[in-house]
């Protein structure tokens, strides 16, 4: 055992040389590898975090909302609607809900005006999220005035800008009382925008489900699950575009990988014969490029990982947001919460690490098995 | 030390292109003398070393070490032999370059594991002896070729292998340099090393240290051993 090691320190020792002595050549290699582990890490983990902060996002919302629908549009739900529902087994609470969007023509950007269940802010004044905040300059006890789309002029005061935990969702929402949301967008009184209900069991939910569309044909019910379900399935799309892209990149890569390595210099193949000749066995030679190969590919795999943790939790994935983002009116400088996931970078490591150690395998197991007497004849 | 029982060897069996190198070699390599190999070019002088120093395995025939028959061993087994027992200078005496002096002379040892500080205090010994200490850091690619050869010499010897095997040590050297050569292996020929080499030259194959010359032609021994 000791002597195993003994003899793998001096093969490393002989790798770490050579490497040195091939500057150049191997970090290219190294370069080109990096920014491929880089690419394909921010990706996996870019998508990864924004999953997760849509379902953390999404745990917060009702189980089941229910929408008016009027030649299959979305229309308010006029009074005595809440009524009609009645008593359904199983919901806990039915909620009348009052947001609206609201385009800003200063900063060219959609907000949206909500009433919070609880805890609303006083008539005229109202709660801003980050984004607002640093598009407009905004602090507490600022005053700002929105045109409603009636034309008049509304002003309220910030009583409070929302902290960051999820700037995903949170970011563009403009906090009211129900007075003044009412007055801004002219809403009738006894009108609401949609319905929430909150469903204690989840097994009960799609059960609460048939019934609403029972009992009032004209709503459409969403379930909490299914939009999960489909920003997932957005996620996934949008990170299977760029991962088709980047398996292109994968295989340039690996066909770099493979032309190193059965390019094997004369350089290099005659250092193989000289080795084999003063009593290197194939397997010796064989470990050496093996220890060589996972050199270069784990200090790849570490820098293009790390860089990329860098680049996606504490730039916000700069170089994707044109890609990954557009789906949504999402804000530039929102933070993800940094989160590794041990499949995740098992995976990213199987599809980086393994593809090069098989393109290099062979040519370098061919000119290992070179017969040593070949170096005798030079 | 060493017995050859005709021994054949060809390249390229059963092409349009066979060759028969070695045809029917009978030889017995006594163990520490210094036997010298000489004939003309494309006798088979460097193909019998490749053979006798496990380099290569013969088409036919046998080949005993010390009474055992090695010329059917798989390939691991020849390879801990060559490393063990056989030390080489080859011609072109094939340092690996970017390397130094002390780092090239320990390489055959890596294998057996042996401890770096052991190592290294073994070749510094190894260059003393040849004077070369001074040299010990240099890059082999800035040694002259005398100076290169005697890394080479003490690459051979790190294993401490009883046999030593040269091919044309002096052809690539002036005659200054050879004739320090000789000196040299006049040296290693009292330890007590058995030495099989190649020559076309008169300074080598004329020496006292040599004590026995065995002549080559057409892969065949002319046999008028001196
Ligand atoms: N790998 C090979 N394939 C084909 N023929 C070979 C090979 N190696 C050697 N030969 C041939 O075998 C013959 C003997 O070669 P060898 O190198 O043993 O001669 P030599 O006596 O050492 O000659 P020199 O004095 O020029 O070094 C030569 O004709 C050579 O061309
Ligand atoms: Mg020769």
């Amino acid at each position: 055992m000791k002597l195993w090691l003994a003899k793998q320190r001096y093969l490393i020792d002989f790798t770490l040389a050579s490497l040195a002595r091939r500057k150049a050549r191997n970090l290219g290699l190294l370069f080109v590898y990096i920014v491929l582990v880089f690419m394909l890490a921010s990706v996996t983990l870019y998508t990864h975090a924004l999953r997760q902060e849509a379902a953390r996002v999404l745990a917060a919302s009702p189980e089941v909302i229910l929408q008016r629908m009027v030649a299959g549009r979305h229309d308010l739900i006029p009074p005595g609607y809440q009524e009609r529902i009645g008593r359904i087994r199983g919901v806990q609470k039915v909620e009348g809900r009052l947001w609206g969007y609201y385009y800003d023509a200063v900063t060219k950007a959609n907000y949206t005006f909500m009433v919070p269940a609880e805890n609303a802010p006083a008539a005229g004044e109202i709660i801003v999220g980050p984004a607002l905040e640093r598009a407009r300059g905004l602090a507490k006890n600022n005053g700002i005035s929105f045109r409603s789309y009636s034309g008049k002029l509304h002003t309220f005061i910030v009583a409070e800008v929302l902290p960051q935990a999820s700037e995903l969702v949170s970011a563009d929402l403009v906090l009211m009382s129900e007075a003044s949301f009412r007055a801004f967008f002219d809403y009738p009184a006894g009108h609401y925008t949609d319905i929430a209900l909150s469903v204690a069991n989840p097994l009960e939910v799609r059960n609460v489900a048939v019934k609403l569309a029972a009992a009032l044909p004209d709503a459409r019910p969403i379930l909490r699950d299914e939009v999960l379900r489909t920003y997932a399935s957005i996620f996934d799309w949008r990170e299977g575009i760029v991962l088709a892209l980047l398996s292109a990149a994968i295989l340039a890569f690996g066909i770099l990988a493979w032309e190193k390595a059965s390019g094997l210099s004369a350089e290099e193949k005659r250092e193989i014969g000289i080795l084999k000749a003063i009593g290197w066995e194939t397997g010796d030679v064989i470990k050496m490029k093996f220890w060589e190969g996972l050199l270069i590919s784990l200090t790849a795999f570490l820098i293009g990982f790390v860089a990329a943790y860098v680049h996606v939790f504490h730039f916000s994935a700069s170089l994707f947001e044109p890609v990954l983002k557009g789906w949504a009116v999402l804000y530039p400088r929102f933070q993800l919460t940094p989160h590794i996931d041990g499949v995740q970078v098992a995976t990213l490591f199987f599809f980086t690490v393994v593809p090069y150690a098989a393109a290099v395998l062979v040519p370098i197991w061919k000119a290992a098995i070179t017969d040593p007497d070949s170096v005798m004849r030079s | 030390m060493i017995e050859l029982h005709s021994i054949r060897k060809a390249f390229n069996q059963g092409h349009d292109n066979e060759y028969w190198a070695l045809d029917g070699i009978d030889l017995h390599i006594e163990a520490k003398k210094v036997t010298a190999l000489r004939g003309p070019s494309g006798s088979g002088k460097t193909t019998l070393l490749t053979i006798v120093g496990c380099l290569s395995r013969p088409t036919e025939g046998r080949v005993r070490l010390l009474g055992e028959d090695i010329s059917g061993l798989p390939e691991r087994f020849l390879t801990e032999i060559r490393r063990r027992r056989f030390g080489f200078i080859f011609q072109q005496f094939n340092l690996i370059r970017g390397l130094a002096a002390l780092d090239n002379i320990i390489l055959p040892a890596y294998p057996t594991g042996r401890p770096r500080r052991e190592l290294l205090d073994r070749a510094e010994e190894l260059l003393a002896g040849l004077k070369l200490g001074h040299r010990r850091h240099a890059k082999v690619e800035w040694l002259s070729g005398g100076e290169q050869q005697r890394v080479a010499i003490c690459r051979a010897l790190i294993n401490d292998p009883e046999v030593l095997i040269a091919d044309e040590p002096t052809a690539n050297l002036d005659t200054h340099l050879a004739g320090e050569f000789m000196g040299i292996l006049e040296g290693l020929a009292a330890q007590g090393r058995t030495i099989l080499l190649t020559s076309h030259d008169p300074l080598v194959v004329e020496s006292a240290v040599v004590q026995r010359v065995v002549d080559m032609r057409d892969g065949k021994l002319l046999s008028s051993p001196r």
